[in-house]
This record gives structure tokens, sequence and C-alpha cells, in this order.
């Protein structure tokens, strides 16, 4: 990389990438990026200052080796630059579309304190997008068999890299998925507009062919109990997620027309809803709907009802816009898609008529001091009482443990309901016994789910290897 | 894949039995706990209790009442076909301990359920009545198989064709005003077990109901299946499916139920048409 030389004149901006018109996507499910073309993929990597101390991969949470893969992408090496992504981060097509690299990698980069940062997620898609197209998938050699058996509980990020690894390492790895359909919220959270499904299947497809075992439609602590597990495997890997969806407790919200983000997101992605009649599960917008929260959850919810047909989509938020915590490039889209902002309001009520919602009734909130966040408090303010009329209410107020598994496995030590772990190792309180992911953490993102998943698979061959000696 | 290796038809012309290869999910099951079923690639998850859990058999028993598309297209399976997915078991088992006198009463399809149920509860030490109603004598279905596990059981058909002429809470009255019981359970249509609760209430006696919330996934995550429990927010899938019956806000659940009337509507009729049947 040394002898890769500065672009005479770097171009401040960051190469523009296609995306289908706002107008035409708001009504339809189809991705919103179209990803670069190979000569704007290498136009953009050969923005890369190819800096010493490589800040952007201390921003990224599993260390991809980010100047080196950009680096190959300049010289056109498009495989090289995949193998160089696919040795640190399992998921490449993945994280490069949902990852918040505002906060990570782009954050970091070095180009980004005067200029625009290197786009690395668009990279980052590119090469994963290039090798789908270009020639068979990267299915690795797994180790000679270790005979060793290990459960993975769960199919998402976390126990998908979990198991990626193990299966590589040579151990037989089984996963119980509670859905019909594995990938977890990649599957049944993240839109098809976001993140095609057919993604989330190819990936699961290279479990398979390592020789991971899956079964869906098993539910620990129903069909298996964690002690049961462990007299059946040598080790387990706990990555349920944090799928309990929270409420407000505020009146109203058990009228017909109210959803959690979890079942409207459900029925339309894991559901194919969107596709009723011909898939059976239906959905209901209306013509006017609130979404309260301003995470990627509540954006996801915003921007489906906006596609599902609904006239009006508006976004209750209590704080003010600088802190949706969204990811910034779905706050664009979903702005360029018409969604309506209600920043600083809280609601307080929602109104029915016939069993049916109709209106929801919100105050105003004033920021004030700083809290234990670090982000302003927000207050209602007295008197600012006022309703907006709607068909639908989605709440994506974020999720809490499911303690479907952990409620039934004894001497796991919870915390909050959340499983404790160690956040090098994934260690818990049972002897081989290893957790990550959101049921660890509490709701957070793909990567560090990911990243969990990989820390913990590394602990459990220590773990089998010494068991073995 | 889970084949059907028995199916009947248990009440013409639209309540049908079906014994299901689920080895996995027989080993597991107890009375009191549910599946989700999907019959095929585009289908929806719906909810169906265990009415028969045979582990060394590793069958399970289903009885369904054809009342929409999904129901109606399992009413046109036959023997041998397969159903796609059965995920369970689902919920808690009724919790069938120290329960004294119990009466059971089941109406609909919830007799089906109320069989394993009232087994368990025999087999705990209680002694079971039997309460069930019917329009008239062709339309009571299970009535052997719940003689089999109860000490006493009572009929009642609005035309009074079997048993007493009447409606199920008119005898369930009777019975406890002349002998009493510890606990009741009652399963069925929810105005069914919302009369159930009217009736029971002034005898202060424990009342436990299976509710029937619309369901998705059947594991917590998505929130669908809510009912209030006296002033708390419950998922009928993991906090239940049973409830102290007295506590439950039964125009809240019944109004939640009708949410997708409409579509339910024209999802049925467009198969129906589809499969010339009307
Ligand atoms: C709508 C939405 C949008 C999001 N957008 C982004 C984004 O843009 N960028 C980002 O980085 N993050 C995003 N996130 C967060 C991210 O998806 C999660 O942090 C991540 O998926 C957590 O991974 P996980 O492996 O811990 O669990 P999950 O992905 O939650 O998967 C857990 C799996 O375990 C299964 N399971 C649960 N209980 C059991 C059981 N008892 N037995 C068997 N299986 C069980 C579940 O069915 C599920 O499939 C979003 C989340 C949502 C809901
Ligand atoms: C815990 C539980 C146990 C049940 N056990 C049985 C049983 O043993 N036998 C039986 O015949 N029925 C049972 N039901 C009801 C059964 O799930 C519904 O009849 C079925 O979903 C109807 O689907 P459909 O497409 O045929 O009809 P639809 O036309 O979709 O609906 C007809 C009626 O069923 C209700 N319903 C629709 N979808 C669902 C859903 N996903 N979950 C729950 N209710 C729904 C609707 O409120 C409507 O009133 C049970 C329901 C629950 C929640
Ligand atoms: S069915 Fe989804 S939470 Fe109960």
């Amino acid at each position: 990389m040394a002898e890769e030389k500065k672009p005479k004149k770097l171009n401040p901006k960051r190469t523009a990438v296609q995306e289908q018109d706002p107008a035409l996507r708001r009504r339809n499910f189809e991705e919103v990026s179209l990803g670069y073309s190979a000569e704007e993929a290498v136009l953009e990597a050969s923005r890369c200052l190819g800096c010493r101390n490589k800040p952007c991969v201390a921003g990224c949470p599993v260390s991809v080796p980010i100047p080196e893969f950009i680096a190959a992408m300049v010289s056109g090496d498009f495989a090289e630059a995949y193998r160089i992504i696919r040795s640190a981060n399992v998921l490449p097509a993945v994280c490069g579309r949902v990852c918040p690299q505002e906060n990570q990698c782009e954050g970091a980069c070095t180009l980004g304190k005067k200029h625009e940062p290197v786009a690395i997620g668009r990279l980052e898609r590119f090469c994963a997008d290039w090798r789908m197209k270009n020639g068979a998938r990267a299915v690795p050699e797994p180790a000679a068999p270790t005979g060793m058996k290990v459960a993975v509980v769960g199919s998402g990020p976390s126990g998908i890299t979990c198991a990626y690894d193990l299966a590589r390492l040579g151990h037989k790895v089984t996963m119980l998925e509670a859905l019909h359909e594995p990938g977890g919220v990649l599957f049944y959270g993240i839109p098809e507009f976001r993140l095609p499904k057919k993604i989330v299947t190819a990936e699961i497809d290279t479990l398979r062919q390592m020789g991971v075992q899956i079964m869906t439609n098993a539910v620990a602590g129903k069909i298996i109990t964690l002690e049961e597990i462990m007299g059946r495997f040598d080790a387990c890997f706990i990555g349920v997620g944090a799928g309990l969806p929270r409420f407000m407790g505020i009146p109203g919200e058990d009228l017909n027309g109210v959803y959690s983000a979890n079942e409207f997101l459900t029925r339309t992605n894991l559901m194919r809803g969107y596709l009723f009649p011909e898939y059976d599960t239906p959905i209901r917008t209306g013509k006017r709907v609130a979404v309260i929260g301003g995470g990627n959850v509540a954006m996801d919810s915003a921007r489906t009802a906006m596609r599902l047909g609904a006239d009006e989509v508006t976004l209750v938020y209590r704080r003010s816009e600088a802190e949706l915590p969204a990811r910034a490039e779905e706050v664009h889209h979903g702005k360029e898609e018409g969604l309506r902002f209600e920043m600083c309001t809280l609601p307080t009520k929602i109104i029915g008529e016939d069993g049916w919602v109709k209106a929801i009734e919100c105050v105003r909130m004033e920021l004030c001091e700083m809290d234990q966040s670090g982000r302003r408090r927000p207050n209602p303010m007295a008197g600012s009482e006022f309703e907006i009329p709607v068909d639908t209410v989605i709440m994506a107020i974020g999720t809490g443990a499911n303690p479907l598994l952990t409620g039934t496995a004894t001497g796991l030590v919870l915390n909050r309901g959340y499983i404790q772990a160690d956040p090098e190792t994934g260690k818990t309180s049972i002897p081989g016994v290893y957790a990550g992911g959101d049921i660890v953490t509490g709701a957070a993102t793909v990567i560090s789910a990911m990243g969990a998943g990989r820390k913990a698979a590394r602990a459990i061959h220590e773990y089998l290897s010494s068991m073995k000696r | 894949m889970h084949k059907i290796l028995e199916k009947k038809l248990l009440r013409p012309p639209d309540v049908f039995f079906y014994k299901v290869s689920a080895p996995q999910v027989a080993a597991k099951a107890k009375a009191g706990q549910f599946v989700i079923i999907r019959l095929h690639e585009k289908g929806e998850r719906i909810p169906l209790s265990l009415a028969g859990i045979d582990p060394a058999g590793g069958t399970i028993s289903l009885i369904v009442m054809a009342v929409g598309k999904t129901t109606g297209e399992m009413a046109a399976l036959k023997e041998g076909d397969e159903i796609r997915d059965v995920c369970g078991p689902l919920g808690n088992p009724t919790h069938t301990e120290n329960a004294g006198r119990v009466i059971l009463a089941g109406g609909g399809f919830g007799i089906a359920p109320l069989y394993p149920i009232g087994k368990a509860f025999r087999e705990a030490g209680s002694r079971v009545v039997s309460v069930m109603g019917a329009r008239s004598k062709s339309l009571l279905i299970y009535e052997k198989e719940m003689r089999d596990i109860s000490d006493k059981v009572l009929i009642t058909t609005d035309d009074g064709s079997a048993g007493m002429k009447g409606i199920i809470t008119d005898a369930l009255k009777g019975e406890l005003e002349s002998c009493g019981a510890d606990t009741v359970m009652a399963v069925g249509p929810a105005p069914m077990m919302k009369a159930v609760c009217e009736a029971t209430r002034p005898f202060g006696v424990k009342t436990i109901v299976s509710l029937n919330a619309i369901m998705i996934d059947g594991t917590g995550m998505c929130g669908g299946c809510r009912v209030r429990i006296g002033d708390k927010t419950k998922f009928a899938c993991i906090d239940g499916p049973d409830f102290d019956g007295h506590l439950v806000d039964w125009d809240g659940l019944i109004n939640r139920q009708k949410m997708y009337k409409a579509e339910e509507k024209e999802s049925f009729e467009a198969w129906k048409k589809r499969h010339n049947l009307s």
C-alpha cells in the first residue's frame, strides 16, 4: 500500500451511488440503493489515503483490514478485496448495507476530518455483490472433524458467525431456530428494500454447505431445555436476540390498528404480508400511520408503511432530529420518501372509536439538561397537547429480553433478563455455555452481534480443545 | 415436513380430527399447550391446541374447525399429505396439580384441548366433571372420549335432543349450586368463555380459561397476542394461554380477534373461488 500514490486531485465528495427514484421506491419493496458499478467503485476506492494509523480499522467492531481491501480494489482485484474482507467479516453483503458506518469506520476516516469520508460501506457491499455475481460462492473447506458437537441457539448474525467459525474449525454444529426461517432480525425485521432476503438466504446456504445442520421451528426452552442441550452437545452458544417488544403503557394500546414494530415488520417480511392475498398473512396500514420511536426499527416501520400504501406516515420522536438514533442514511432516505417528522413529541394516549384507532394524542417536549446518556432530557410542556388523526400506530420504542430460553435455564445468571456473559469470550455462569449478541447487550447492531459470535467461537474452540486433552 | 397419518370428519360438515407425525413435539408436549402450524410456503402461521399427545407413537392430535382460508385448506388435506411446519410445544402447560374437584366446560373446538387437560387433572388425583354444550345432539363431538376421562358428564343442547335442554352455563350453574367445585376450566370461543366466567363469578370459584388471541410467532416476539389481564398486559403465547378468567378483558380480546375480518373474508372467498367451492 505504501507504493499506492495519493490521487493528484482528491475529490472532497464521495462518489455518488445510484438509487431508485424516491417517487417510485416509496411504493415498492425493491432495494433502494443500486450499488456502485465497477468504475464507480474503483473511483471511490482511489479516494482512500492509505494512511498509516488506519483509524477506520480501529473504528470497525470486527477490525476488517479496510485499507488493504480498498488497495486491492484500486488495482482492480475485487476477488482479493473480497477475500480480505471475508477474513474478518462473515457477512459483508449484509454489513455493507446495514452497518451504521458513520459511527464506525467512516466516522473515524482521516479523510473525513476535512472532506467526506471514504464510502467504505458501499465499497464493502460492492465487493460482496461482485463476488455473488461472479463465480461460485466462497464456501470454506472445514478443518478435519474434531468429533465435538456444538449447539447454536438462534440464527441471527451472532449465531450465524459463531456457527460459521466453529464449522470451519471442524466442529459439528447444530443450529436451533424458533421461526420457520433462519436469519433472525436479518430475515424477519430488516425490510427487503434495505436488505434483500436472497442475500440472507445465500449466507444460510453457505452454512448448510459447510455441514451446519439447521433445525427450524425449534424453540429452545420448549422443545429442548438448556440442560438437555448440554447433555447432548459438548458446548452451546446462545444468540437468541432481544425480541420482546415493549409498549408504552399509555391508554388505547390494545385497540385494533396498534402494532408493535416487530409484529408489523414480521407480518411484512417473514410472512410476506405485502403480497397478500397471494401469501396468506394479512397486514393493515390504513391511510394515516404514526410510528413512535426514532431508531432503525422505527425508520423501517415507517418506510414499510409507506410502501404498503399509506398516504401519510409520521415519525413521532421525543427528542430532536439531531438525536435520532437511526442510521443517517435511513433518515435521509426516509425524508426523500416523504415521511413526516414530529420531533420533540411524546404520545400520551391513543384514541379509539368502535375498537379501532382514530387518533393519537401527543404533547410537545422541551429538551432540558443532559441526562446520564449524555443527551438532553426531554420534558413535556404543559398545555401543548394536540392530536394527530391516524388509522395505525406502530410502537417502535425498543425491546426487552425474551424469557423463553433463559426462564427455563437453571443456573444461568441473568441481569435484568439479559444473560450475563464475559464481553471478551461470551462465557456465562454455566461451563460450556456461551452467549452473545442482543441477548447479552440489549438491542445493538448486526456487527456487534457478529463480533460477539466470533469471540465466543474462539472461546468455545479453546474450551473444547482443553476438554479433549 | 409432518405427515398426516390419520384424518377423519368428527362432526359434519366442518370439524376434523388429524393425527400428525411430530415426534419431537410429542416427546415434550403437556396438556394445555399448543402448536403453530404453517401448511405451505405461502401459508400463514395458525395456532392449534393439542388434542392428543402420544410420545411413544411420536404423534400429536389436532381437532380443527374449518372457519377460514387456512383451516379450510387443512380440511382439504388427505391422509398421507404433509404439513410444512409444526412448531411447538408452545405456551405453558395447564396447572393440573392439587385442583380438587374440577369442572371442565368446553364449547366448539374447545373440547379438543380439554381432553388431555381432563386426563392430566385425573392423573393428578382430581375428580373431573365435564360440561359439554352444542346446538343439538348431532353437533356434539368427543363425547365418548370425554366420558373416558370424567367422573361425571353433563350435556346440554339448545334443542334438548341430548342431555338437558339449555346452554352450557345453565348446567354449570346447577352443578356449582348442587355440588360446588374447586376449579372451573373453560375452553372455547371467547364469548363462551366470557359467559362461563360471568356464571362462576358469584360462586367465587377459581376459573381458568385458555385464550385464543390472534398469534404469529408464538414466541413472545411480536406482541400481537397481547391481552389485558387485570391491570397488566400479557402475551397469550408465552404468559398463557391459561389465565384467571375473572381478570380477562373479554371485550378487548373479542375486539382484537376481529382485527382482520375483512382480509380473512377476502382470502377465504378468493380461495374458494379458485377451488370452485362455495
Ligand atoms: C427492524 C430492525 C432494523 C434494524 N436495523 C439495523 C441496522 O440497520 N443496522 C444494524 O447494525 N443493526 C440493525 N438492527 C439491530 C440488529 O438487527 C440486531 O442487533 C441483531 O440482529 C442482533 O443479532 P442477534 O444474533 O443477537 O439476534 P437476532 O437477530 O435477534 O436473532 C435471534 C434469533 O434467535 C431466535 N430465537 C429466539 N429465541 C429462541 C429460542 N428460544 N430458541 C430458538 N431460537 C430462538 C429468534 O427467532 C431469532 O431468529 C435492526 C433491528 C431491527 C429489529
Ligand atoms: C392458542 C390457540 C389455540 C387454538 N386451538 C384451536 C384448535 O384446537 N382448533 C381450532 O379449530 N382452532 C383453534 N384455534 C383457532 C385457530 O387458530 C383459528 O381458527 C385459525 O387461525 C383460523 O384460520 P383461518 O385462516 O382458517 O381463518 P380466518 O379466516 O383467518 O379466521 C377465522 C377466525 O379465526 C381467528 N384467527 C385468525 N387467524 C388467527 C391466528 N393466527 N391466531 C388465532 N386466531 C386466529 C380470527 O379471529 C377469526 O375469528 C386456536 C387459537 C389459539 C390462539
Ligand atoms: S404470538 Fe407473537 S408474541 Fe405472542
